[in-house]
């Protein structure tokens, strides 16, 4: 079965997040292949163990996403496509999933994985819309996965519990944390990485024109939440005052009572 | 000159950040209470190819080098000082020893196990009353024809009784010393009449198992004579000039997880209204940390350099480990001084660090001994291998 797991690189879960000019300010930051799509590889290259065929990265970003997308081979992956294009650089959801879409198109597959959200700009969208375009079922945010034939039997979380679908293939499935525990990339693996086939394209080398991919959305404004307020302490007070200080704060200031 | 590391170098650096952060982190505190050697950790580690430097690929090599190999331990080491045993322990000691002085046979027998993590290695160079002095070691192999008979003893020995697969030193001409030891290919499973004693009254280092191996005529194979007959001296300093940088790179790694210990700790403790790290004589400890600390690793990156090379590294490898020594103790000591009382409660790793610091200053040639090397080298004395 052959899979194809698009993926993106973000921004390392501990990074302190700073503005610089109203931009998200990227220097020094450590960057990393995005948790969710971890599992996402994870599960194509544990089908793949079982049933062969081949499993092909996408991503789409600047030169640097390069790290992510070798990650990914030095856990197993076989091939990568990295669709680097300086116009991508403001592209919105719709933008990447049409791009992505037109690149997925030209790789022969079966199946198509990505996480279920990327922890940076957190909008869930790009993998279902990619689905929409290919004109394929999706399914988010999934806890299991089983494939038979032209079918995957899939476990998905809902609020309160799970439900089970099926779903006939080709689709989109989208990982949530818990369908698997990803491997590392092993020594040998980071040594073979290096000579595995990780093709650069450009929207040109796509067959798509750059002017039709103006984004829909723009982000004009970026804030950092409020910083953490300092306790209160109420003190010098009888016990019998500061309780009714403190329940008047809950309730008035806090809201929580 | 290049100080940048490659991308595969930074994607070792992460993998072996990562597995430590989540293979080893998460034991420390149960493990350390309860002396206990994980077995699982090193099988891990060979799954991940983490114990596989510097060997052919045939043999289960991992295709890297010694650069990678002090990167990956570094990054263990910091999280636990105890796990960087394992890459000496396997590969560095036996594992690069039987592929340099062994026949086709032995590497084949018992390279691959100790890549793979199947097998645990160990090696035995110290008696009771034979410490620096290699030469003067008591215990023999007696050659009986179609075997070797051995009897003797050996002390703190790492991994001796969980180790599978073990060189000994014997004495096997009159009088020992450099002309008169052999090297010995142990398979501990399969030997009889040797007895393995934990020890566990060690000061620090308490998940890594250390031992006491007593020989009582056990026979070991005649095909099991690592390397020539009477060489077993040669071969020692040969390993130990390898096995070395598991003590410098450990060092180093323990002065940096003191010294981003007593950081997070100095911005955080308030006292007197302020960030005790703004107070001059905290910035003077911090700096002199953070001095010791980057010459100790740059040390031990020069002195793999060197041996990724093939050029001679003997006193690199001397220094780096004498440093890093140096580094280990006085960041640890500095480190519990800035922690204060906290420093000085076992809640906090300040006194782990110290007590595993000190190990150093022993273990594979003391201090005074790599200070000689280092000397004699420099005067002329002896030429850098």
């Amino acid at each position: 079965m052959n899979i194809v797991v698009t993926l993106k690189q973000t921004f390392d879960t501990e990074a302190n997040i700073v503005l610089k000019d109203g931009k998200i300010d990227a220097t020094g930051v450590n960057m990393v292949m995005n948790p969710y799509d971890e599992f996402a590889v994870e599960e194509a290259l544990k089908l793949r163990e079982k049933d062969g065929g081949e499993v092909v990265i996408v991503c789409m970003g600047g030169a640097d996403s390069e790290k992510a997308v070798r990650t990914a081979l030095a856990m197993g992956a076989d091939r990568a496509v990295l669709i680097n294009d300086p116009a991508l650089d403001a592209s919105d959801e719709w933008v990447r999933a049409e791009v992505l879409a037109k690149a997925i198109k030209d790789i022969p597959f079966d199946l198509l994985l990505a996480g279920r959200i990327a922890v940076d700009d957190q909008s869930s969208q790009v993998a279902v819309r990619v689905a929409e375009v290919l004109g394929m079922p999706s399914v988010t945010s999934i806890l299991k996965l089983d494939v038979d034939g032209g079918k995957a039997t899939v476990t998905r979380e809902i609020d309160g519990g799970t439900e089970t679908i099926e779903v006939p293939l080709p689709a989109m499935l989208t990982a949530q944390k818990g369908l698997n525990e990803p491997r590392y990339p092993t020594m040998p693996g980071i040594m073979k990485a290096k000579k595995k086939e990780m093709k650069t394209v450009t929207l040109a080398d796509l067959g798509l024109n750059a002017a039709d991919f103006a984004p829909k959305m723009t982000a004009p404004v970026y804030s950092l939440p409020e910083a953490r307020k300092a306790g209160v302490v109420i003190a010098g007070e009888e016990p019998i005052d500061a309780v009714k200080k403190l329940v008047k704060l809950l309730h008035e200031e806090a809201k929580v009572v | 000159m290049n100080f940048d590391l490659t991308e595969e170098q930074v994607m070792v650096q992460e993998m072996a950040r990562n597995f430590a952060e989540k293979e080893i982190a998460p034991y420390i505190e149960e493990d350390e209470e309860n002396h206990h050697y994980r077995r699982e950790i090193l099988t891990k580690m060979g799954e991940n190819g983490l114990l596989g430097w510097s060997m052919p690929e045939e043999y289960g090599g991992n295709g890297m080098g010694w650069m990678e190999a002090v990167i990956a331990l570094y990054e263990i080491a910091k999280v636990h000082t105890s796990w960087r045993l394992s890459i000496s322990g396997n590969c560095w000691g036996p594992a690069m020893t039987i592929n340099h002085w062994g026949t086709t046979e032995q590497k084949e027998k018992y390279i691959p196990g100790l890549l793979d993590g199947s097998a645990v290695g160990s090696f035995a160079i110290t008696e009771a009353n034979s410490g620096s002095d290699v030469g003067s070691m008591k215990t023999t192999a007696v050659d009986k024809g179609d075997h070797f008979l051995m009897n003797g003893s050996k002390m703190w020995i790492s991994g001796g009784h969980t180790s599978n697969t073990g060189l000994v030193f014997a004495v096997t001409a009159e009088g020992g010393g450099a002309q008169g030891l052999s090297c010995f290919i142990i398979d501990y499973d399969n030997t009889p009449g040797i007895t393995r004693i934990p020890i566990h009254t060690k000061v620090g280092m308490w998940p890594a198992p250390t031992s006491e191996l007593v020989f009582e005529n056990a026979e070991i194979p005649k095909e099991n004579l690592l390397g020539p007959l009477n060489k077993g001296f040669q071969i020692c300093m040969w390993m130990l000039n390898n096995t070395r940088m598991g003590c410098a790179t450990g060092a180093a790694a323990l002065s940096a997880a003191a010294l981003e210990g007593a950081v997070a700790y100095a911005n955080e403790r308030i006292q007197f209204g302020k960030q005790i790290g703004k107070f001059q004589m905290i910035q003077q400890q911090i700096t002199e940390m953070k001095l010791e600390d980057e010459a100790a690793r740059y040390l031990v990156l020069q002195a793999a350099w060197l041996k990724e090379n093939g050029r001679p590294s003997q006193q690199e490898t001397s220094m780096a480990k004498l440093y890093g020594c140096k580094a280990a103790v006085n960041a640890a000591n500095l480190a519990m001084k800035i922690y204060g009382s906290y420093g000085y409660s076992t809640e906090y790793p300040c006194g782990r660090w110290l007590r595993d610091a000190k190990q150093f200053e022993t273990l594979e040639g003391t201090s005074n001994i790599h200070t000689g090397i280092i000397a004699g080298i420099e005067l002329g004395y002896q030429p850098n291998r």
